[in-house]
Order: C-alpha cells, then structure tokens, then sequence
C-alpha cells in the first residue's frame, strides 16, 4: 500500500535531474530495466559532478598523494598525516560556495558543519578552523551584506561548537560579484591507531543512524545547486540550501569521539552531500559489501515524507555508524546520553547490493559498485583561452611612474584585499581548547597539539591558506605554483616544516574547454609544486560551475598547508617584537610588475604574467627558517607577498598590537615602484639579535639575505641607498589606514 | 575538589578543567548536568563557558533548570564557592544567583578579543590574590555579554561592593572606549550579596599559560583555589 506517487522515469525525467543521455542509458545497462524513481534520484546524485568528480578525476589522478607521513590520502573524509607520538593529524577544506550565496549565513554556516563532520568522523577531536572567503566589491550593498551574513554563519557555528577559527583570508574582486567563495577548512588531531573509516564491514553488522532527524531540506543540493551554474533563477534555489544546529553538532562531536574510543564501532561516515544515499553507498563500497535500509526506522522531522526524499534529503548533523553485532545498544546509549536520537535502520549485507525498504516494498535494489566506482569519467574538451596572451601583455615602459610612495602605501593598506581583517575574525573565538599560540592576522596560525584525554605535547601546527586568483587567471599553472609555494612559506615563517596540503579547486563551468584548460593547468602546477616541496596532497575537493550567465570566477585553487613544529616553546611572529632588531631580507628583489595588487589596485590594471616561482629556492628558504627559529635567533619572519616589501614592512611594524618603526635602505638597482610594490615570490622579512648568524646560516643553505635596516622609533622610514626617502610616516597612521580598510566600507566603528 | 559543571554544549568545559588541574593543580573534575547532586567532596562549583542547550532561547535561559542546578543553588546557599564565567555568568543570572542580566553586545557582533579590567575590590574567594585597582588583560568571546541591571539594582551593587571587576583601558581608566560591549557602568564581573557567587564575561581559563594568552586569569582561579585550601585547613 503505498501512498505516494511517484512520476514515471523516462529520459525526460532523467534529463531533468541533470543526468545525460549517455548517462540515463548506462543506467539502464546496469539495472537491466528502468529504474524507479528513488533510484533515479540516487544515480543522478552519485553520478553529480559534485559526488562523483567526472571532469576533474583523470587530472586529480596525476596528484601526489603519497609519502612517509601519509597515514590516509584522498578517499576518505579527510587526509591523515602522522606527526609522531602515536599522533596524526586529519585535516580538510571543502567549499560551499553556492548556499552561500544564496543563503549567506546558513550557507556558510553548513559549510562550517560539514567539514567539521569530516573530520569527527575519522575519529579525530576538530581543534582548529581556517576559511577561505571571496566576496564581489565592498561598494556594492550585496556583497557588504553577503561578507555579514558568511562571517554571522562561519562564527555562529564555529563558535557554538566549540571549534577555534585561527585563520584564513578574504579578498574582494569583481569577478566574485555573481558567484562567491566560501571554503572552509579544519584540522583535528586522532591516534593514529584509532582512526576510523567509512567501510561497513561484518556482514549482518547493524547500521545505526544517528543525530538529526530527517526532513526535506537540502534535497539536490549537491546535484541541482553545486553542480550547475548560476543564473537570475538561482533564488528559487533556495529551499535547496540546509539550516544549520551547531548545538546537535557540538553533541555529535562528543558522543562519536566517545563512541569511538570503545571498539563497539565498525566504520562511521557522516550524511553530507546526497544524505543517507551517498553514506550508505560509500561504506559498503569500501568494504566490498551491500546496506539493507529500512527507510520507515529513519527518524523523520516531517510527515509523509516519500522514499525519494528520505534517501536524497541533506538535513545537517546526522551520522551513520556500522557497529559490531550485538554492540548496537551501547552505541545507542552513548548517543541518548547526548540527547541525540539514534536508532538501527539496516544492516550489512553480502550480494553488494543497496536494497532499500519502505512501507514493506522494496523501492531500491541497485548494485553498490557500478554507482559508487564506476560512475563516470570524462575527458572534456580543454582549450587555452583566446584572450590569454593578451592578458599577459605588459609593457613595463608604459606603467606611469609612482609620483607619491607615502600615498601609494596608505592606500595600498587601505584597500579591502590587504587591509586588516580584523573585523572579521574578531567575531570568531580563536582562543577555545586554550592552544592558540598564534591566531589570525599572521602569516600562519600555530596551534599546540594535545593528546585525546586532554594532554598537551611540546609540537604545535602550522596553518595557512592561500591563493591569488589574479595571478591564477594570468597564469593558471603558474598561480597554482606560486599559491602552494606561499602556503608553504606562510607555515615555514613561524618555524615550522610544510608536511602536507588539501585543497579547494574553485572554478568555472567545466563543459567549457577554457575552463577544462585552466583546470588542468592548475592541476599540473599543483602537482609539481607538491612533489617539488614534498608537501603531498591528501584531501580536497573539487567546485565547478561557479559562474553566474556564463561569468566565470578567476581560476581559484585555495590550497590550505599544515606544517609542524618539534618544539613549540621556540617559534617566530609575523611582526616586530622590539626595537633594536636588524632587518634581513631572504631572497631577492626582482623587477616583477605582472599582476601585482600595486598595478591592479594603483593603476586599474590586471595584466602581465605572474613572478617566476624558484621551488628549489623555496625549499631551501624553508629548511633555513626551520633552523633560525630552532636555534632562537630569527623572532620575527614574515613572508613579502601581496603589496610586496613596502606593505610587508608597514605589517611587520603595526600588527603585534604595539606599534614598532624601522629605518630601511634598499638599493635601487631596479625600478622603485617594482622594489616597494613588485610581489616577487621567495622573500621573507627577518627581524633578529644575530644579523651575522642569520646570514652565516642563509649561506649554508644558499639563500641570498641582506641586512636593510633596523627596528625601532614611531616612523616606518624607507630610504634608497644612493640618496632620498620613498617613504616616511608614521606607524600609528598607516596602523590607522590598515585597522579602517574594511569597517569604513562598511560603516561601522 | 573543584566541580566543573558539563552542560550540554559547554565548550570550555575540558579547558577550564585543565587551567584547574594541570596548570594550578588542584583536584577537578566535570560534573554531568544531569546529576542531581554534586560530587560529596566538592569544595567549590564552577559553571564554564560556552553555548548551554545551544543558548538558542536565551543565553543560559535554558541550562538555569538543568537538573543538576538544584544542586548548585543548594550548594551556593550553604555558602560554599560558585564561579560563573561567560556563558556560566549568564546561567547565574538566569538561575538568580546573580544579580542582572547579559544582553545583546552593542554593536551586534559576537567579539573576540584581549580586553583590560579593572579589579575592584580585593575579596576572597575570587579576587583575594590582587589589591583593588588592578588591571588585569583577559580574553573575552560572547555575542551576549552586555550586563544590564535596573537603576535601582545597579545603584545597590555599586553601594554594596557587589561590582568585582569593569572593563578599563590599559591605565586602569575606566572609560567608554575601554567598554567592548556596552555594558552599563563597565561591569565585568558581579558577585551576589554574601560574597560566594561570582560571574564575569572574561575568560580567566584562557590566560593562565605565559604564552597561551598570559597569566592574568590566576588571579581569579588562584584566589579560589587559595580559599578552598583556606577552608581546608
């Protein structure tokens, strides 16, 4: 007797779900016979670009991924890395870039849960959150009110859950006006030998669904929404988007960690993307077995809810569990005790298949690989954009000279991209589990590891996240390379060594080959700039179709890079720490214009090609501020990025809280707009007792270093060599320019 | 033994417990909000920080009738030491152990941040460890921290003494750039009338590490464990 009524399944239906017509009919090959309606629904989720990856696999294949500390690569919930001590640290950044434009603070605020549950969910305490953030111009009302609402959604749940935010980055580009980013990443520490998988192993094993109950929320969020561009319709999307309880996740949270520190679990996956469909067929997947469901022991939050919408529903904070046989109701005890529902809806089985019942009537009966594993690959057509020799068309000679370099500096650190961010991150609680040692507003955050039961060891993480999607559009492969190189010396700035990296490949509509072509790029670049730092690649996530009417974003592959430090008791800031100090610049000064913040912010020009990236050179500069800071002479690093040498010494002076000048002489061997605002890669600013030390060990490792002044008085002066003075002004005015760049736009204190 | 109160949704639960035991010393565990009596051999109570039942209702509107709260007012009645911080502030004032109200921050915004305040009256079992005057640096991190009382209510409490700590700039000057959430007259901290209820919005837990945020906070959390061991005695 069955109550519903389903609409008949024909290709129409099929196309209608955004599944192609070669797709509909593999299908049909696989079950012999037109499937029913819930299982349409279940192939077109699986086999969506964004469950699936079809466009990206054949590139994501030529990834590195493997390495000594590589407990887990890309697969599971997260990647795992082992930083001894029986310790791993599991860590991921995934996007939810269209709910959140959409829905800005229960978009970002699910982006903020869903990674977290990837994390909880191979057994590691979540300890810190970072996010990736682009917004359109701060000038148009949307965006002011999109930048309110993610950050309301980012701290709302961060904060409620008990998870520190500790770092990130946010720019502002027009190319975000119709589609923004929000990436959010997490890293939780585990045991190494208590971290769990998705595998529902044992056959007769029951299948226990936890948390929240189910409702029609969310349904083809990832099929309809993630996996289609925008267009003026994307509003009615709406209902598409899940609302967020951080209070259920903060629950959850402590009852799997508590549940999975007895042995009465099996494998756990958490119901994001595709809900109880996508959980249920990747556990059995993995461990090469099949799930009975029986959809009427779902707990549901609304009546009638039809077997389509239970199996396709992405209602938040639900979890599913395989136990040991018989363990059930001790696993179920644990989860009441939290106030949480959980209850037996299945159990595994041996044909490898997914067999779903409902009202006594079998709705599903699909085999499990052919739709988890063998869903399809695509080698989508890639073309080099007609345009992009034009883009990187600069002429040098025709860039009107800087004529006031104090000017050009205040208004540099008064543009939304490098001014302060406090505004913010001071909404986020950085400080909760009490192990931030340094928080946002650095280079890298760094965050000292405890134990599960609580204890803290002397290693602290460092974490830093970037990308310059400027330069990713001027040059794919070499924005990549250029965004992996500067996550790497982010984290190597506070001492610590790169060990490994998850990304977040933010692109446009994959169905066009300019597209495909700035993906494999981007790829490509990632690929070698791992493999040349060694920093192997073991989570990520892949985000098309994020255009709106055929705009597509900058190419924007947000890599996020945790390095470890031995001894957290030596460490080195961002900022001065005292007057005094000699001033070593690492690296060198190059005469690099091409897509700097300083020609796209001072002369409305996005053009040239992107500075050359020396990975060798990297690895080297590394490896040297690994041994300064061990060795406790180099306090201050601070890697030179966007803005270049100018704007990296005004942050040096201002962003420790207490406000510390500089006397700087550079010689001018190249143009001065080129050595104050050019954003060669490679260079890093020293603040130290022991210049001579410093510079004794940069030759060791074969890094060019040149002391260029000192530390101390009110004023950040900047002087050439053969005479004169580019810069002079105060640090409080240029503190003041810096702390005002994002409230004053958007008329706050 | 300190009773550190685990309501559902505590989050700065373990951290407090840790501030207690690994860093001070002394003997503390968490207590389960479902328990109806505390631990027989606890010496002082504290309710930490974090979003209580969610604080969707109200900021701990909800977690004021956890089971495990009948114990807390029988212990606090019978003198024995309370300590409420942020979210445990506002559950103290839910349950009228505490005078007043948080509100809504002025300015709307959850805040993150290292404020100044003052101590303005040294008195055990909480603040025993500094002079009057001093000027601690502690962490705040709430959205609803703005302590509100009525005129008449507020007037008593600045007569009685009852007002433990304000927000103040670096000098100790109790000015209203120096009040990050618009709360009135700068309260920081207020304690009951008897002098063994406290609640502040400043996190003393998450400063008591040099380089974890300072030590300022053991001056709060070591004048209560310098009490407990007072009484012990």
């Amino acid at each position: 007797m069955s109550a519903r009524r389903d609409p008949p399944v024909d290709l129409a239906l099929a196309r209608e779900h955004g599944l192609s017509d070669a797709e509909y009919a593999d299908i049909l090959a696989i079950l012999g016979r037109t499937p029913s309606f819930p299982e349409l629904g279940i192939f077109s989720v699986m086999w969506s670009e964004h469950c699936s990856y079809k466009s990206s696999k054949r590139y994501l294949k030529r990834l590195p991924t493997q390495g000594p500390c590589v407990l887990q690569g890309p697969g599971e919930n997260a990647g795992a890395v082992d930083i001894g001590d029986g310790l791993a640290v599991v860590f991921k950044i995934e996007s939810h870039n269209h709910p959140s434009f959409i829905e800005p603070v229960q978009g970002a605020a699910t982006g903020v849960g869903g990674i977290l549950r990837d994390i909880f969910t191979m057994g590691a305490r979540p300890v810190a959150s970072l996010d990736s953030l682009r917004f359109g111009p701060l000038d148009d009302a949307k965006h002011r009110h999109l930048l309110r609402g993610v950050v309301q959604g980012v701290g709302g749940y961060g904060n409620a859950v008990g998870v520190a935010t500790v770092g990130g980055e946010t720019t502002f580009h027009e190319c975000y006006r119709g589609n923004i980013l929000v990436n959010a990443f997490n890293l939780g520490v585990a045991e190494q030998n208590r971290i769990f998988r998705a595998r529902a192993s044992g056959l007769g094993n029951p299948v226990v669904y936890a948390g929240s109950r189910t409702g029609r929320d969310g349904i083809h969020g990832a099929s309809l929404l993630a996996s289609a561009e925008f267009d003026d319709t994307s509003a009615t999307k709406r209902p598409t988007v899940q609302v967020g309880d951080p209070f259920t996740e903060k629950c959850l949270i402590e009852a799997c960690l508590e549940v999975m520190s007895g042995d009465a679990v099996v494998g756990i996956q958490d119901m994001g993307a595709a809900g109880l469909t996508c959980s249920s067929f990747e556990m059995a997947s993995h461990a090469g077995t099949g799930i009975e469901l029986d959809l009427d022991r779902v707990p549901q939050r609304e009546s009638a809810m039809t077997p389509y919408e239970l199996l396709l529903s992405e209602s938040q904070e639900r979890m599913l569990l395989v136990a040991q046989a018989g363990r059930e109701d001790e696993v179920i005890q644990v989860f009441r005790r939290w106030g949480l529902e959980a209850v037996v809806v299945g159990r595994v089985i041996a044909d490898g298949r997914m067999r779903v019942r409902w009202h006594g009537e079998t709705v599903v009966d699909i085999p499990v690989d052919p739709v988890a594993r063998l869903s399809p690959e695509l080698d989508r057509p890639a073309r080099q954009p007609a345009d992009l020799l034009e883009r990187q068309k600069l002429d040098p000679a025709a860039i009107a000279p800087e004529s006031d370099w104090n000017e050009a500096l205040a208004r540099l650190l008064d543009s939304p991209n490098l001014g302060s961010k406090a505004w913010l991150y001071r909404q986020y609680d950085q400080l909760v589990q009490g192990d931030t040692r340094i928080g946002p507003g650095g280079d890298a955050a760094l965050v000292r590891v405890r134990r599960m039961d609580g204890t803290p060891t002397r290693k602290a993480v460092a974490l830093a996240v970037d990308c310059n999607p400027r330069w990713c559009w001027l040059d794919p492969y070499a924005g990549t390379v250029a965004a992996v190189a500067e996550a790497a010396r982010n984290v190597a700035c506070t001492g610590a060594r790169p060990l490994a990296l998850t990304n977040c490949l933010n692109f446009g509509n994959p169905e066009r080959p300019e597209i495909m072509w700035e993906f494999a790029e981007a790829t490509r670049g990632l690929a070698d700039a791992a493999s040349a730092l060694g920093t192997p690649v073991v989570s990520g996530n892949v985000s098309f179709y994020n255009e709106t009417s055929g705009r597509a974003i900058h190419p924007t592959p947000t890599i996020a890079m945790v390095g470890l430090l031995d001894d957290s008791a030596r460490y080195a800031v961002s900022h001065f720490r005292a007057a005094g100090r000699a001033v070593v610049l690492l690296g060198e000064n190059r005469e690099e214009l091409g897509g700097s913040t300083w020609l796209a912010e001072r002369r409305g020009l996005e053009a040239g090609r992107p500075p050359g990236v020396d990975l060798a050179h990297e690895r080297r500069l590394a490896a040297l501020l690994a041994d300064g800071v061990a060795a406790g002479f180099i306090e201050t690093a601070h890697d030179v990025s966007d803005g270049g040498l100018a704007v990296a010494l005004a942050e040096c002076c201002f962003t420790g809280g207490a406000q510390i000048g500089a006397e700087i002489e550079l010689g001018d061997a190249i143009r001065a707009d080129a050595l104050l605002f050019g954003e060669s890669t490679g260079r890093v600013l020293c603040a130290t007792s022991a210049p001579e030390r410093v510079q004794e060990l940069a030759a060791r490792h074969g890094v060019p270093a040149r002391r260029i002044g000192t530390t101390g008085g009110d004023r950040l002066r900047i002087a050439r060599a053969s005479g004169g003075v580019w810069i002079d002004a105060p640090v409080a005015a240029l503190c003041e320019c810096h702390a005002r760049a994002i409230p004053r736009r958007l008329e706050e204190p | 033994m300190f009773s550190v109160i685990q309501l559902p949704g505590s989050n700065d639960d373990r951290d407090l417990r840790f501030a207690l035991k690994s860093v001070l010393g002394c003997p503390a565990e968490l207590v389960w909000h479902e328990r109806r009596e505390l631990p027989s051999d606890t010496r002082a109570v504290l309710i930490p920080g974090g979003f209580s039942y969610g604080d969707y209702l109200r900021a701990g509107a909800m977690a004021a009738y956890a089971p495990v709260m009948a114990a807390v007012r029988r212990f606090a009645d019978a003198g024995g030491p309370v300590l409420g911080i942020c979210n445990g502030f506002q559950v103290l004032c839910e349950a009228g152990l505490l005078p007043g109200a948080l509100v809504r921050n002025q300015g709307l915004h959850f805040i993150c941040d290292f404020v100044h305040v003052r101590v303005e009256r040294s008195a055990a079992p909480f603040t025993s460890r500094v002079p009057a005057g001093s000027v601690l640096r502690l962490p705040i991190k709430h959205g609803e921290g703005a302590y509100f009382a009525h005129p008449d209510e507020l007037a008593r409490l600045e007569r009685d003494g009852q007002i433990g700590l304000r927000y103040c700039d670096a000098r100790g000057e109790v000015t209203a750039a120096a009040n990050p959430n618009g709360s009135l007259a700068n309260v920081a901290g207020v304690r009951n009338a008897r002098g063994n209820v406290f609640g502040l919005m400043p996190h003393p837990e998450h400063a008591v590490e040099a380089e974890f945020g300072g030590e300022d906070g053991r001056a709060i959390l070591g004048s209560l464990v310098d009490a407990v061991a007072g009484s012990a005695r």
